[in-house]
This record gives C-alpha cells, structure tokens and sequence, in this order.
C-alpha cells in the first residue's frame, strides 16, 4: 500500500476551538493544509483556511429565475395564446392568477437547483466513496490533513508544529485519491 | 466567539460529550427494536390494513361509499386533507424560520418535525387524490401535460390547480431539505458501522450518505445550502396553507367567502403542527431515553408558540362573527349563526373550547412544564383543529340559499375508515423513520454542545 497514493499527516483535534488556532498556526509558518474534517460545522473555519464565500446561492437565484420564466411562459403560452378562455370574467391574460403558480414554481427550480448544484461541486453521490483520514471525524474528531509533497517543510518538522499546537495524535497516512 | 449568558439554561443537559450524542443516537438504529416498538408497529399496521379495505371499496365503488349528498359536497375526505395539510406545517417552519431566527433550541427537535412533515403532507395528497376516484387519472389531469383534448389545458386560475403546485412544492422542498440535514448523520452511521465491521449497514448507510466526508470545504457550502434552504422555504411554508385557504376563500359561498382566511388558516396550521410535534416527541423522548436533548425547556417553548398560535386563532374566530355581522350580508349573517346555534352547534363549541380554551392554560408555568398536561393538550388542540376543518366546510355547506336543499351530513364507515388508513400510514412511516434514521440531528446538537452543554456552563 505505501508506495501508491499520497502521503499525509494526520493531526486529531479534540476542541474547535484549539483547531482554529491551530490552523493559523501552520498556515503562518507556511504549511499548506489538504483538508479539515470535522463532525458539525465549526464557525469561522473557512475564513482560517482562506476559502472564498460559497457561490452557491447565485446558482439558486439563477435557478429560481429561470423558474419564473419557465412558469409564466407556460402559463401564458396555455391560457393567453394556444387556448384562451374567459374564466371568471377576467381577460385572457389575468396577471394575479398567474402569481401563486411563478412564486411556487420559482421555490421549486431554485432549491433543486441550488441543491444539485452542491452535490455536483461537493462530489456527493450514492456511489462516491468518502476520503476517510480517520473514521472518527464523523464522531468526535477534528481530523487536519497535511499532505507530504505538497510542503516543502520537513515532515518532522510540520509533526512536532501540529503536535505543538494543539493536536492529541499525529499519524501518517497514505491514500490513494 | 459566541458568547452566551450565564442565566441561559442549557439546551443540552447531562454533561453530554461529542462522542455521547452519537452513542445516543445512533444506539437506536443499530439495535434491535424494543418490544414496545414492535407492539406499535403491529397496531399501526392493524390500522393500516383496516383502513386499506375503506380505500380499496372507495376505488371499486366509487365516491358514493363516502356519506357525501348533493348538499354537501365536501366533507370528511377536504376536512381531513387540510388538517394533514395543518399538521404538516410545524417539520419546515421549526427547521427554516427558527432557522432564521437562530433559535437553537430547534437543532433537537427539527429532524422529527421534518419526518412528520413529509409523512403528514403524503397523508394529506392522499384525499384529494382519492376523491378522483381513479388515481391514475388524477395524476395526468392535474399536470399540464398536452393531452387529446385540443390540447386543453389545465385552469391555472382554480385555486385547487394551485394547491396542486403548492403541495408538490413543499413536499419536495421539505424532502430535499430534510435529507441534506441527514447526510452528515448518515455519515456517522456508515463510519461506526464500518469501525464496528457490519458491512452491511456500513453499505446502505454509505450510500445513503452520498460520500460525505465532513470537509470544511463543504461544511462552508453545506451551510449556504442550508440558509438559502431556509430562506426559500419560509415564505413557501406561508404560501402553502395560504394556498389551501384559498380553496375555499375565493369561492362565493357564505362562511368561505373572507379575507381573514389565509392569515388564519397558516396560524391554525402552526398551532397544530406544533400540537402533533409535541404528541410525538413526547412518545419519542419517552422511549429512546433523549429527555437530555429534548428537555423541558424545548417542550415549554414549543407551549409558548402554541399559546401565540391559539390566541391568533380565537382572534381570528370572533373576527369572523364580527365581520359577519358588520358587513349586513344576511347570508353571511345566516351561515354563523347557523354555525353557533345551528345543528352543528355541538362541532362549533368543541372547536372553541379545544382550540380557544385549553391552550390558554399554557400561560400557567406548572401546565406548560408538565409534560402529562402538555400531551393531553396537544392531542386536544388537534381534536379542536379537526373540528375546526369540518365545522368551516360543513356548516357552510349543509344549509345553502335554497331550504328545500337542506341536509345534513353523516358519514360512512368508508370514511372514517379513510381517515383510519391516513393514521395508519403516518404511523407506520414514523415508527419507520424513528427506528432507521437518526431522530436527532446529531450534527447540529454537537455543533451548540460546546457553548450550551451543561458540562461547558457549568464550567464557565
């Protein structure tokens, strides 16, 4: 196993807290980390790993445009141009009746929009295959992964840094991703 | 960093440890069920299969086995779809308002909510569906699908075509945004199974968590998804029951006719669903031992937004009897009175007295702390709700303008056993959901542990 795939550095976090400081930590002394692991989400750890804002809600407000344009062409296209009908003495384009309609169709196509778009860029699938560093950062865990070649720094070095800061364990890892 | 004050109650009680909540949770899915589990499944199945017989006469036939008469047109099958519809109300507004709000306290309890939600909204499609009386037609007449007919399209300006939209709209809504809370659990499921060497749950559960892994990379998107979610979802929980009450408010029949209904209607739909969350989660708490995740203060607050929600309702039933009176319509002014002293005196008053009443007792500290008061109360509130459907939709209809067309209505064992099948359903699915999914949000609970954990307060 150990000569395919990538090697890694593992540090096991008990607190949040302490995996916040942490990460500022290694990143000031210029280690690159692969990826946290956590249990629940914890606050404020994307700004301390320098991820951008998610863009995800553009995607659902595209989505729920399009939404609203696919609602009001259908019903217009119906009732005002292939088959118009007087219904309740309004006129073959009667704006409010449209409305319950757009707004539901709207909510519709922008969180299936918006959540397909997460499962697309976040890779989850029935089929994906989860990159498991340590099988306890779905329980109690704050797993860091530091990835060898990636890093200048000596591996010992980048160890006894984490070890330093904070970390309950550090263990090596080889994966195949 | 949050900081909380020191006079806040924990939400959390019994010193709870990250790894604690998920040997709690978690526990009941890996064990066997208990005996007590097994009986209710059985009587919920009883109810079920009984209830199938009314269902199955319904679709051989046809609608004349319900006690409906050319009078009253609608009765049990609309009374029974909006309460379902009712209940089906509290799962999104506990997940996605108080969301918005950041009220924590619905971090325990929004995933069994949200599993009551969608069981209870399937119970609901099931009556209108069932009056179609041929199911398969009914899925292609409501749909504006080009048909032999011309094509001739569906009637966008029916209120009962948007209820098509709205229902499906939520229910799917509520679906996605049940199961992107679940994946994370999920995950823990799949990572202690596969710790533990079952393959075989590891396997299911994998699949089911769709390869989470807990990257804070999607965290961070995962907790976009769930704001926007949230965001969308609030004004559609609004609209739905907004929608509904438009079945009957954008008639021209007396009692049906008023604006009032929407505002109303969505108060009445949040007072019992949060009424039916409490039946539930009291049994649920009871029997998996979680009287640390839901405590009593989660079961005094969900009392508070039943009294604001009850007290919204009486309002809006003694406007509705001003309004009656004030416009001078002597119809409008016939159809309440005749709802008050009228046959149907006996459905009007145990509506006021379950619905306007009893949840006033909630503004005594001992009543909304008692967890024996609060259930009979809950299931109270609901009877009240039941009564509150089928006295809007059968007083108005049993005496119309013409009194030689007066009638009454008497139901059938077909619906009563309809409404059985709609029971046994909801039942079945929530002892299913209950005994293979996660019932807390294990996720979410871990993420406040820190800050509102006995354990950390204590310390502070």
């Amino acid at each position: 196993m150990d000569d395919i795939g990538k090697k890694f550095i593992v540090g096991i976090f008990e607190d949040e807290d302490i995996l916040l400081k942490a990460i500022t930590t290694l990143r000031d002394k210029g280690i690159n980390i692969y990826e946290v692991y956590s249990p629940f989400p914890v606050h404020g750890i994307e700004n301390k790993l320098g991820y951008k804002r998610s863009r995800l809600s553009i995607a659902a407000f595209c989505f729920g445009f399009l939404g609203t344009c696919l609602a009001l062409t259908m019903m217009i296209g119906m009732m005002t141009f292939d088959w118009p009908m007087i219904i309740g003495g309004k006129d073959f384009l009667p704006f409010p009746v449209f409305i319950p309609v757009t707004f539901e169709m709207t909510v519709l196509l922008s969180a299936f929009g918006m959540v397909g778009t997460f499962f697309v860029v976040s890779d989850l699938k029935p089929w994906g295959k989860p990159k498991t560093f340590d099988l306890r950062s779905t329980n109690d865990k704050h797993v860091m992964a530091i990835e060898v070649d990636s890093n200048s720094i000596d591996s010992k070095k980048i160890k006894s840094i984490i070890k330093s800061s904070g970390a309950s364990e550090v263990n090596d890892k080889t994966m195949d991703l | 960093m949050h900081v909380e004050s020191k006079l806040r109650k924990p939400l959390i009680t019994g010193g709870k440890t990250l790894n604690d909540v998920s040997d709690d949770i978690c526990k009941r899915v890996e064990e066997k069920p208990s005996v007590s589990w097994y009986v209710a499944m059985i009587i919920s199945n009883i109810i079920l299969i009984v209830g199938a017989y009314a269902v199955y006469r319904t679709l051989w036939d046809g609608i004349g086995m319900w006690g409906l008469n050319k009078t009253v047109m609608w009765a049990w099958d609309i009374t029974n779809f909006v309460w379902w519809v009712g209940i089906g109300h509290a799962g999104t507004l506990i997940s996605a308002i108080l969301l918005l709000f950041r009220q924590r306290w619905r971090m325990s309890i929004n995933r069994s909510a949200e599993a009551m939600t969608i069981f209870a909204v399937i119970c609901a499609a099931m009556f209108p569906l069932l009056h179609m009386g041929r199911l398969w037609i009914g899925l292609v007449w409501v749909l504006p699908f080009p048909n032999t007919y011309g094509s001739l399209w569906v009637n966008f300006a029916s209120p009962l075509l948007w209820d098509v939209f709205a229902i499906s709209t939520y229910f799917s809504v509520s679906l996605v945004f049940w199961y992107i809370g679940l994946i994370p659990d999920f995950a823990t499921i799949r990572d202690r199974a596969k710790l533990a060497g079952r393959k075989v749950s590891a396997f299911i559960y994998g699949t089911l968590s769709f390869g989470w892994d807990g990257a804070a990379k999607t965290w961070s998107r995962y907790e976009t998804v769930s704001l926007v979610l949230a965001g969308l979802a609030t004004p559609l929980v609004l609209s739905v029951h907004t929608i509904v009450s438009m079945d009957f408010a954008t008639s021209v029949i007396p009692g049906w006719h008023t604006t009032i209904f929407p505002p109303y209607f969505v108060a009445g739909a949040i007072f019992s669903g949060f009424a039916m969350v409490l039946t539930l989660l009291i049994i649920t708490r009871k029997v998996y031992k979680l009287e640390d995740y839901i405590t009593i203060k989660h079961l005094e607050l969900m009392n508070i937004v039943i009294i604001v929600t009850g007290s919204i309702v009486g309002i809006a039933y003694l406007t509705e009897l001003f309004m009656a009176w004030y416009s001078g319509v002597e119809y409008e002014q016939y159809a309440f009175y005749n709802r008050v002293t009228g046959p149907y005196w006996w459905a009007y008053w145990s509506m006021m007295t379950c619905n306007v009443i009893s949840p006033q007792l909630f503004w005594f500290k001992k009543i909304r702390t008692n967890i024996a008061a609060t259930f009979i109360i809950s299931i109270i509130v609901n009877i009240g709700m039941w009564f509150e459907r089928f006295v809007i939709i059968v007083t108005s209809l049993h005496r119309d303008y013409l009194p030689s067309s007066w009638a009454m209505f008497y139901p059938t064992i077909y619906d009563v056993g309809m409404y059985l099948f709609s029971f046994g359903f909801f039942f079945t699915a929530y002892l299913a959901f209950s005994k293979y999914f996660p019932v807390i949000n294990m996720a979410e609970v871990k993420s406040i542990l820190k800050q509102t954990g006995e354990k950390v307060k204590k310390a502070k």
